[in-house]
């Protein structure tokens, strides 16, 4: 081994990790990085993710608006895992729970009070969106404590301390069994055609630049528009062979169900390709080369894993945690691809989740195309 | 060799400027180049030559001046320019990992021509490249390269052929039958506008632009720059030359010292303080003296010291 021989010349050495330290000030983007990642990772694990969710959107069923209802209604809110939306009926309800706009129903049924004064424990029924099951779990061994904490003190005569005070039956929706993979795998749908679509646009277009071919291209008469359409739609084939993929493999794998129309998840599909695709080209005209592209992409691709409920529980997220993830593509899909999937949601009920996606998109069109350098100048 | 002046003018621009930011790339330019012309375009690193094509071709947009390139504007129809230029980047700007006829036939497609495979056909067939056409474009030498970079700015038939330093690494022989070429576009009608760093192909021709600093220094043929220069050259051979040339340079009279292989060339805007500088240091040793006329070389080489006195400080 002559590797740390007589030969190794210190200052040569000094020579090339002074070269090195300089180089990597001059590159902003990876500075940027090494700073970066880490805090935005340590804000994200330490701050936003929580996977004990509370504040959870909760609508109510009255039936019966006594004052035992009430109290427990109000025990519900100051557990901290309940945030009551509104009382409503069954039917509304069931359609906020499609949308995805609330994560519980609670319904107390007639004669709920009447029963409870009886010693007749009344069945109180508790329907959870388990589309996320991590998200439901929490809460619901929350409301089986609360029965006996909140009526104690009021039925001190009729209190028969070895049984329950009422019945909770909880309802699963869209996943009784509570199987994580429900929720991973169309989530994983998203997940994957994040990072191929924006990393594969960016690429295709710096890769040009870097290489001088761009140039070429531009000394043809090629328009921005026909440049960057077609350099899309290629992608957009791949993104959609990526997806039939991975909706195969959910079937028969994973025996994930398909509640809605396979055409409009098709069509939401598209939507969610085009609006990352436009993102990756617009990285591309700004990245100098293929390596900032990357960076850009994981920069990206980072809040839209963490950030987006895919990971975690998105209601578990504080107010601000929630604002970015709102912001970004991936979080309106997962509720839209669980939606359809699980739900059997239909055109009718997408559309608080396609708009987001719809102004992501025009928005970053409108930075690209403004960016995009029709000339080199 | 040169154009009849009666041809009507292809490029005909006036007071263009281009700025990067704070710099000021390309300042005041005027040029005119008439049709079937082959017109040089020389001068540093960086000066401008690069800018100044790229204006022309319409990937860059002047910043003020105003002119037509082909009778269109050259600031409000870059896209119909850009129909009928051949525009060669100085960089091999094909696609490496798509084949020979591949890159073709995309160019091809690019300006929309009918009859593609028919004009990739015959282009092949004159590169000599029918047999390699499925070949990747980036597994060729440098040379060859060249070829299909020209082949390919030329598959639509321009009327204009704009060319960043084609012959940049390409082997002597190579660069004559470019060279060749190049003529026998122009006596085909299509005008070449051509920029180089090497003297023999600024005497190639017709007629040149000298630029430095964004600034164009001169223009005419050949000997109309030289002679525009005003430089007086004598010509020291012998044994002992080494190191002689600095000292010369201190001398009155003396403007510029270059060496040509075993010579030094002595040059000066004043002939009788050359000549009577050079006659004292030359006095008693065994070093010969000639006038011989200025080269184009000597000429641009006071040009470039010029300028660099002038733009730099």
């Amino acid at each position: 081994m002559t590797l740390f021989s007589h030969s190794f010349s210190f200052s040569r050495w000094i020579g090339i990790l002074l070269k090195e330290f300089i180089q990597l000030k001059r590159d902003r983007l990876t500075f940027g990085m090494i700073v970066g990642i880490p805090i935005m990772q340590l804000v994200l694990f330490g701050y936003a993710i929580n996977a004990d969710p509370k504040h959870l959107p909760t609508a109510v069923v009255m039936a019966d608006p006594g004052p035992f209802a009430r109290s427990y209604v109000a025990a519900m809110q100051n557990s901290d895992y309940f945030k009551i939306v509104g009382s409503v009926d069954e039917r509304q309800a069931n359609d906020l729970l499609e949308r995805g706009q609330v994560q519980f129903v609670v319904t107390f049924p007639p004669g709920f009070n009447r029963d409870l004064v009886r010693g007749k424990p009344p069945v109180l029924l508790v329907e959870a969106d388990a589309t996320d099951p991590m998200a439901a779990n929490g809460a619901i061994s929350v409301l089986n404590r609360l029965g006996a904490e909140v009526f104690a003190p009021d039925l001190p005569g009729l209190q028969r301390p070895s049984a329950p005070l009422i019945e909770l039956r909880a309802h699963r929706r869209y996943n009784p069994e509570g199987l994580t993979f429900y929720n991973i795998v169309p989530g994983l749908m998203g997940v994957i055609l994040t990072l191929t679509m924006v990393l594969m646009t960016g690429l295709a277009m710096t890769r040009e630049r870097e290489r001088g071919t761009f140039e070429n291209l531009l000394a043809t008469p090629a328009t921005p528009l026909e440049v960057m359409t077609g350099k899309i739609v290629p992608y957009i084939l791949i993104g959609l062979i990526q997806v039939t993929l991975i909706l195969v493999a959910a079937r028969w794998l994973f025996d994930v169900p398909m509640h809605g129309s396979l055409l409009l998840l098709y069509g939401v599909v598209l939507l969610f390709i085009c609006a990352n695709l436009t993102l990756g080209i617009t990285f591309s005209s700004i990245a100098r080369n293929q390596l900032q592209a990357m960076q850009m992409t994981i920069f990206f691709f980072m809040p839209s894993l963490l950030l987006s409920g895919f990971m975690f529980p998105f209601r578990g997220m504080p107010e601000w945690a929630q604002m970015i993830g709102n912001v970004l593509p991936l979080t309106h899909f997962l509720i839209l691809v669980r939606g359809i999937m699980l739900k059997g949601n239909g055109i009718g009920m997408i559309w608080d989740q396609v708009w987001p996606i719809l102004l992501f998109m025009g928005a970053v069109l409108a930075f690209g195309l403004k960016t995009f350098r029709r000339t080199l100048d | 060799m040169s154009v009849a002046q009666s041809a009507p003018l292809v490029i005909d621009v006036t007071g263009i400027n281009k700025h990067f930011g704070e710099k000021h790339v390309v300042k005041d330019l005027s040029l005119q180049v008439r049709e079937g012309e082959i017109f040089g375009f020389l001068g540093p690193n960086g000066s401008g030559k690069t800018t100044s094509i790229r204006m022309l071709c319409g990937l860059l947009t002047p910043d003020s001046g105003h002119g037509t390139c082909l009778g269109l504007d050259v600031l409000r129809e870059s896209t119909a320019i850009k129909r009928q230029v051949g525009y060669m980047t100085q960089k091999f700007s094909l696609w490496d990992d798509l084949t020979i006829a591949e890159n073709l036939d995309f160019v091809a497609r690019m300006f929309g021509m009918k009859n593609r495979r028919d004009v990739v056909d015959q282009a092949l067939e004159e590169l000599g490249l029918t047999t390699r056409r499925n070949q990747l474009a980036g597994t060729l030498s440098g040379g060859w390269k060249q070829r299909l970079a020209l082949a390919s700015c030329l598959l639509h038939h321009p009327k204009l052929l704009l060319l960043d330093e084609p012959t940049a690494g390409v082997d002597p022989k190579a660069r004559r039958d470019f060279w060749e070429e190049i003529h026998r576009l122009s006596a085909a009608g299509i005008t070449v506008l051509v920029s180089t760093h090497y003297m023999d192909e600024a005497e190639r021709c017709h007629r040149l632009a000298y630029i430095a600093y964004g600034t164009l220094l001169a223009l005419g043929t050949a000997e109309e720059v030289v002679a525009s220069q005003g430089l007086h050259t004598r010509e020291i051979s012998g044994s002992g030359l080494l190191g002689l040339g600095e000292s010369l340079r201190q001398l009155p009279g003396v403007d510029l010292v270059a060496s040509f292989g075993a010579t030094l060339h002595v040059s000066g805007k004043e002939e009788a303080r050359l000549e009577a500088s050079l006659q004292a240091v030359l006095q008693g040793t065994a070093l010969k003296m000639a006038v011989v006329p200025a080269s184009l070389e000597d000429a641009f080489i006071y040009l470039m010291q010029g300028s660099q006195d002038q733009f730099q400080g």
